[in-house]
This record gives structure tokens, sequence and C-alpha cells, in this order.
């Protein structure tokens, strides 16, 4: 049995593997047997195709017509198995039975009817052609020693007349063999391709896994957004809203207590819930900034700038609001990106821009600092990438050392 | 002094509803009604017509911006009524959204840690009663670190700004000028600057028009 997997690998490996393989056997079965298959095909093609136009005018050609998806769809079947000849693993689709008992339920493959026409119109006279000439022309060189003696030879204006000749002819004879078997080897796997292109619906399988994907990764965002969103709630009404009645008590209890050490514990200790509370709020801000919801992505892009410490200037046009897995991945984008300035650049101010154009959403973060700056390196932005990943969107830094840093992001405004 | 207040609260934390009750009831207020969301807040101001509503931001059914819906409702319905709304968050966005509301009695945007503070609490409720306007400390100290370099606050001296972030507050002039250890007259004269190059009709409240142009940037 050969090693290489498909009649393609076959002809680009080795020569001699090649040879000694099966390929070449293989390839010449199938493109033999893509002769009289495309001959049938043509014949009952047109036999349709003439006998649904002459009746067309009483509406049974209708019915006649719309037969031919059928008939190619079963061609498509057979093809398919023909396929294994050249290729391990053929092309998958319906048995027999199940195309037959799904009759025209399916829909119109398009792609089987225009194999269909292909095979009949031009495959198959090709491959007999082919076939013919590779096949006659070594033959012939081979039996050469024995034809000069019987009738006179001539082989593209050679005339073998001496035994030299006929020695010639054979050792040209083998050589035309190992060529034939090379071309009809690269023609059956290039036939094959083309297919398993047309015929094999593997490939909208993929698309369609490809689809169910790329959904299953935006629930997976939403679901994260949404479990932030319980998470912020969780900790609003409840930690969040004790430490208030916490302040609101010992509020009360200073007021009660005599001045002196009491009064004064109990002052240190609301200024500690105070900052408490305060430190809440920044991490609750982290999980799932509330202005965000309630107000959208300039206000929450507004307040990022009154944070920061380098002066920002914001600059936000959008007609609407935008859905909330986008503003979430903006606004984080945006937080992850001043931060870094703050932190790194040595910036004397940055820029934050957002903008609309073709259905997408631009924000870009640009600052006049010193670069340089390594988005793999520990840097939130990582994560952000896959998230915007997921919505379809991309995130790009550039940042030449010496500067100015720009961070840009991109997503379609349409999630799903 | 506005002295004692008719006052209905929404709130829609019992623990918070509680402890609000009681230090209202203990300054002397009257709390004449405490519910826990938008809908009966505006049930309660249209029957008990009380002077001053305190209400919470974020309340049932959606836990979004009830209070500030409820609120501009009030100031359409009922202007002369002054509201005090108490929330959990420091963005200038909420507080924009609660001046925009029609004009009326005074307005003001607390923190709810504010609360804890109840000497400064209560007279900032009493402030609000006399119809100031009133923004917590802390979103002011954030505008305040917000630098623009366009529109008309660009145009703002230094001393202005510090005038305007403290208006903002409710301060009077008197209390800027103690703030800011300078003369009434100094402070009088900043506060025509300010009006002046927000360019103020002087037939509206200037001093609260010209926090809102604050707020809004």
């Amino acid at each position: 049995m050969s090693r290489a997997p498909d009649a393609w690998s076959a002809v680009r490996g080795h020569p001699w593997r090649l040879l000694t393989s099966a390929w070449p056997w293989r390839s010449l079965a199938y493109l033999a047997t893509s002769a009289p298959i495309g001959l049938a095909t043509l014949v009952v093609l047109a036999t349709t195709l003439l006998l649904g136009a002459a009746t067309v005018v009483v509406v049974v050609g209708v019915a006649v017509l719309a037969g031919i998806p059928l008939l190619t769809g079963l061609l498509g079947v057979l093809e398919r198995r023909r396929l294994a000849l050249v290729r391990p693993r053929p092309a998958t689709g319906t048995s027999l039975g199940e195309r037959l008992r799904a009759g025209r339920r399916v829909p119109v493959s398009w792609a089987e009817v225009g194999y269909a026409v292909l095979l009949s119109g031009l495959l198959w006279p090709v491959d007999a052609l082919v076939l013919i000439v590779l096949l006659s022309l070594p033959a012939v060189l081979l039996l050469a020693p024995w034809l000069r003696t019987t009738d006179e030879m001539n082989v593209f204006g050679w005339h073998l007349d001496t035994a030299l000749d006929g020695v010639l002819g054979f050792a040209a004879g083998v050589l035309a063999l190992v060529l034939a078997a090379y071309l009809i080897t690269l023609l059956a796997a290039a036939q094959g391709a083309l297919a398993r292109l047309l015929l094999d619906p593997q490939e909208a399988r993929l698309a369609a896994a490809v689809a169910e994907l790329r959904r299953s990764r935006i629930d997976l965002v939403d679901a994260f957004e949404t479990e932030r969103r319980r998470i912020e709630r969780d900790l609003h009404d409840g930690a969040q809203q004790r430490l208030v009645a916490l302040t609101m008590t010992l509020g009360r209890a200073e007021l009660e207590v005599p001045e002196g050490e009491g009064q004064t514990l109990v002052r240190a200790a609301r200024r500690q819930a105070e900052l408490a509370l305060e430190e809440l709020r920044g991490t609750v801000r982290g999980i799932h900034p509330r202005v965000l919801v309630d107000h959208g992505l300039a206000a929450a892009v507004h307040e990022l700038a009154d944070r920061s410490s380098v002066p920002v200037t914001v600059d936000i046009t959008l007609p609407d609001r935008l859905p909330a897995p986008v503003e979430a991945a903006a606004y984080f984008v945006v937080s992850e990106a001043l931060t870094n300035v703050s932190r790194h650049s040595r910036a004397r101010r940055a820029e934050v821009h957002a903008w609309q154009r073709d259905g997408r959403l631009v924000v870009t973060v640009v600052d006049d600092g010193v670069g340089g700056a390594d988005e793999t390196a520990g840097s939130g932005l990582v994560g952000l990438r896959i998230r915007l990943d997921a919505l379809g969107g991309r995130l790009q830094v550039h940042s030449p050392d010496g500067g100015p840093t720009e961070v840009r992001m991109e997503c379609p405004c349409l999630v799903g | 002094m506005p002295g004692r207040l008719r006052i209905v609260l929404a709130e829609d934390a019992a623990l918070l509803r509680e402890g609000l009750v009681g230090i209202l009831e203990k300054a002397g207020h009257e709390v004449v009604a405490a519910v826990g969301d938008a809908e009966a807040l505006l049930a309660y101001v249209a029957h008990a017509r009380p002077d001053t509503v305190v209400t919470d931001i974020r309340m049932p059914p959606d836990h979004s911006v009830e209070g500030l819906r409820a609120a501009a409702a009030i100031r359409a319905d009922h202007p002369e009524i002054a509201i005090m709304v108490l929330s959990a968050y420091v963005a200038d966005a909420y507080v924009a959204e609660l001046l925009d509301s029609a004009p009326g009695g005074g307005i003001g945007y607390l923190l709810k840690d504010r609360v804890g503070h109840v000497r400064e609490f209560l007279d900032s409720l009493d402030r609000v009663a006399d119809g100031e306007t009133v923004v917590d400390p802390q979103v002011v100290r954030q505008l305040l670190g917000r630098r623009r370099d366009d529109g008309p606050l660009a145009s703002l001296t230094d001393r202005e700004r510090e005038v305007l972030a403290l208006m903002a507050e409710g301060r009077t002039n008197g209390a800027i000028a103690e703030a800011l250890v300078v003369s009434e007259a100094a402070v009088r004269k900043h506060v025509g600057g300010i009006f002046a190059k927000l360019r103020l009709d002087p037939g509206t409240d200037r001093r609260v028009s010209a926090v809102l142009a604050y707020l809004r940037g």
C-alpha cells in the first residue's frame, strides 16, 4: 500500500516511490471511469433538458427541469464515492438511499449542478483524450523492437528501421511510460481536488462550525458581562449598604458621645468605615462601572479622564448607545490605556477619541509620552484583546521608542 | 434657617432608610413618609405635599436611575419642593442629569457617605430646603481636577475656578471668603468675573447657572 496520503502528495513525493505506489494505477482507474460516467451524465442531462424545454408549455416541463438538481445530486453521491480512488478520506455526504428519500426536499446545490455540467461537458472528453495519448504513445514505443520488423514505423517523424532504432524506441517508451504515470496522477489529483471542492459539504459544515464557535464566544463574553453585573449588584446591595449604614450609625454615635477620647475613637471609626467604602467604590467601578450602564460610554470615559493624573482631552461623538459588551470593551480599553499612560508613559497629556464609521466603533487613546510600551508584559490589554477578538474587533498598540503611544481599538457595533 | 422640615424619604435598603429616619427625626424634622421605591415616592409627594424630598438614585424595579427620574418628575409637577439626592456614585453625569431637570426649589447631590457627617448633612439639607444648590465636595473635587482647553471655562483664572468650585458645594460668598482667606468683596469680584466670562443671563439664577455650566464643562 502507498505511504503518501493522497495522489497529490504522491506526485510531490519521491519519484521512485510514486512509480512503485498504487497511485498511478488508482489515478488511471479514476480517469478511465470518468469517461463513461461523464458521457452518461451528458446524455441524461441533455435528454432531460430537451424533454423539459419541449414540455414546458404544458407545465410538465417545469417538473422535469426541476428534477435536474435531483439527478445532479445522485451524480454527486456517486462521484463522492469515486473520489476514494484518489483520496483516502473522500468527501463526505449523504448516501444514495438518503439522497433518494430526501428527493426534492433538500435545497438545490448549485455546486453539484455545476460539477455535473463540468464533468459532462469538459472533464470527461479531456480525460479520454489524455488517456488515449498518454497510454498509446508508450505502448507503441515499447513495442518498437517488434513493430519495426512487421510494419513501417514512424513516430513523430522518427523512422524506426534498424535494430538499434528498436532498442532506442523501447527505451523512449519506458521514459514515456514514467512520464505518463506522472501526468495521469497529476491530472487525477487536480480533478479530484476540483470534485472535492464542489461536492464536499465539509466546507459548509466547517463554515457552520466557525459561526457556531463565534456565537458561543460572544455568549461567553455576555456571560462574563452578566456575571460582573451580578457581582456589582451583590456588592452594592450587600457590603456597600452595610458600610453606609455603619458610617451613619457611627455619625449618630459621634453626636451622642460626650466630647473626649470616646468621641475621638468613634470619629476615627467612622473615618475608617468611610475609607473602606471609598476603596470598595473603586473596586466596584473596576468590576462594572454603573455610570457606563446608566449614562453610556461618553459619560463613563469623561469620568475616567477626570480621575486620571495626566490631563486628558476627551472627544467622543456617538449617535446612539452601543451594545453593552461593546461599550464595556471600549470602556475597559480606555481605562487600561489611561492607567498605563499614568504609570509608564511620563506623558504630559493624553487624548481619547471615539467615533463610529461604517458600523464600527473606533476608539483611540494617544499620549505624548516616551513610548516603548510592551503590551505583552503583564498588561491588562492582553485580556482585552481576547475579549475584543470574541466580538470580532481588534486592538492595536503602536508605541515606538521615544513615543508617542497610540492604543487603537476597532469593533463592529452590532454583536452576533 | 428653614426649621422643621416635612420630608418624604425614598430609599430601598431598609437598613439605611431606618438610619436616615432616625437622623432626620432626631434633628427635629418630620418624616411624613419613608418609602422603598420611586413610584411610592411620587404618590406620597402628590398626596402629602412635603417641602423636601430625600431620595436614593438606584431603586426598584430596575435598580438604575429611578431616583433621578422621580426627581425630574417632581420638579416638573411641584417645582417648589426641594430635592436632596443621595448617591453611591461620584460620577458627574448623574449630577448633570439632576441639575438639567426643570428649574425650581433647592437641589442637592450628596454621596451617601456624607450622611455619616451628621451635622454637615443636616446643614446641607437645610441649605437645599432654603433653595440653594449643593453638590458633594468629592464630586466637586473631581471636577476641579479636570483640565480643559476649550469652552468658556478655559477662560477662568485659577482663583475663579476655586470660587466656582466652592459655589458648586453650595457655599455663600461669606463662607467662600472664609475658606479662601480673602475678603467677601474680593469673592464678589470673582463671582462677577465668573458670571461675565460665562455670559450668564442676569435674569436667571446665575449662581445655579454657573454651577451648571461648570458641571457640563
